[in-house]
């Protein structure tokens, strides 16, 4: 999987320093505008991650050999 | 003084002055009073014998003579075929058991014997007491693991992890055909829909389940990406709960490389599994609830984010709007001040140019004349008689000849 289990983490962190910089009063306006910049792509990824699809569930299966495979789980 | 024969009685009997009483195999018509010992002392001197022999000790026997009082405290014997000690459970230790057990109840009770100085009687302090029936040698066992692990500071709440905020994929260790792993996953996708559950199916209950349940815990610290476990069962009896209380199951749970849940379904009491896991829960239900965030509480805290953020940027280029404002004025101020000096200035000069005007001495009563061709006439050689020229007087022009 692509995504490390934190991102979503990061990003809220990384959203909540962006606004606390855009809310403080020293921050020149290129530096705001990156800011705001950044933070739209992060809310848009934070938003994408929360809409995905319904949940995943596996089932683990280990053969003789002690391999480790996963596949869909029939519920 | 000649050292008296080898028994193991014997120290009991000394008086107070440390010389050797008579044994009482050999008594005497008359006592010697100095020698002889008060009961007091006697039985002080037993009750020394008796608690150091014995400490504090398992003990298995039937309850016999149950008399439970309304202060909570329980006396009764505790009898085999052939043998009975009287014993007392203070109410701090009762409350523990509950009810007390009927006579004929077989248990096993920690027990510190002792004398009681008032009747001279044997007595046992019952601290603990577990029926043996089925429970009591699971609950025996399981005290022993849970001192083991304890022992081993798996129960200290320093080893704690904290659970990932969003999980991304977590290990469900359960019975993939019981109803604890349809809770999780219908709790999982209700809260959090972006999470992958990896089902490792192990049996829980019956022969094996200890050893196949680290065996699952096994197979989850060789899965790639897990960043959360969650181990359990709905609820059952003691008996179907015992692979829970296992020492190496719990010793596979404190291994987990990732935190861990434990939810083994038992409302009054925990599971040393539980114990050992980072987080109990008292459900699978509840444990889902605890692995995962709410989607709906997320997308609240990232709505009010999207606000403050463009609040955020409208506040800082509203600032810079005021900023770019008061600039402007600045400039103007300038531009007006550029304009106005030179003016001033001119102001100035043209005041100075009126007052070296000529025409001002016009004004004070001389006068200028001036020839046909502009020049200003000086002396009389310039205007010969019949010579025509201006005469400037402060007014005006006056057209004049010379006489």
């Amino acid at each position: 999987m692509a995504d490390t289990p934190d991102t979503l983490s990061a990003d809220l962190r990384r959203l909540e320093e962006i606004v606390r910089s855009l809310e403080s009063e020293d921050t020149d306006l290129d530096r705001a505008l990156a800011l705001f910049e950044e933070g739209v792509g992060r809310l848009r990824a934070a938003r994408d991650r929360l809409g995905e699809a319904e949940a995943r569930v596996q089932k683990v299966l280990e053969d003789a050999a002690g391999h480790l495979t996963l596949s869909d789980f029939e519920e | 003084m000649k050292k008296p024969p080898e028994d193991p009685h014997l120290p009991l009997f000394k008086s107070p002055s440390g010389e050797a009483g008579v044994p009482p195999s050999r008594p005497t018509a008359l006592p010697p009073s100095p020698t002889a010992l008060s009961v007091t002392q006697l039985v002080s001197a037993l009750r020394r014998v008796v608690e150091e022999a014995s400490g504090t000790l398992w003990i298995k026997g039937e309850i016999a003579g149950m008399k439970a009082y309304g202060s909570g405290h329980w006396y009764f014997s505790l009898r085999d075929p052939d043998s009975a000690i009287k014993c007392v459970m203070w109410k701090s230790n009762t409350t523990k058991v509950g009810t007390a057990p009927v006579d004929g109840t077989e248990v096993y009770a920690l027990v510190t014997p002792t004398v009681w100085a008032d009747k001279g009687e044997l007595k046992a302090a019952v601290q603990v007491m577990l029926p043996t029936a089925g429970i009591g040698v699971q609950q025996l066992s399981r005290e022993k693991v849970r001192a083991a692990l304890e022992k081993d500071g798996l129960l200290d709440p320093s080893r704690k992890r904290q659970l990932p905020a969003y999980p991304r994929a977590i290990a469900v260790v359960t019975s993939t055909d019981g109803a604890a792993l349809r809770d999780i996953i219908i709790v999982t996708r209700k809260r959090w829909s972006s999470v992958r559950l990896v089902i490792v199916g192990a049996t829980v209950q019956g022969d094996g389940a200890a050893r196949d349940l680290c065996r699952a815990l096994k197979v989850v610290n060789r899965l790639p990406g897990i960043d959360l476990c969650i181990i359990g069962r709905g609820g059952g009896s003691r008996e179907d709960l015992h692979a829970f209380d296992d020492e190496k199951v719990c010793r596979a749970v404190a291994a987990l490389t990732m935190p861990v849940v434990s939810a083994v379904g038992h409302e009054t009491d925990a599971s040393l599994t539980d114990l050992v896991a980072d987080l109990r829960a008292a459900t699978p239900s509840a444990a889902a609830e605890r692995a995962v965030p709410d989607r709906a509480d997320c997308l609240r805290h990232v709505a009010s984010l999207s606000s403050r953020l463009a609040h955020g940027l409208r506040r800082r280029t509203g600032l810079v709007a005021e900023r770019l404002a008061r600039t402007g004025d600045r400039i103007e101020v300038a531009m007006v001040r550029r304009i106005r000096e030179p003016r001033a200035s001119v102001d100035r000069l043209a005041g100075q140019l009126e007052a070296l005007s000529p025409l001002r001495v016009l004004g004070r009563g001389y006068s200028v004349a001036r020839l046909a061709d502009g020049r200003v006439a000086r002396r009389r050689a310039d205007l010969p008689e019949g010579t025509e020229f201006t005469l400037r007087v402060s007014d005006g022009d006056v057209p004049s000849r010379a006489g």
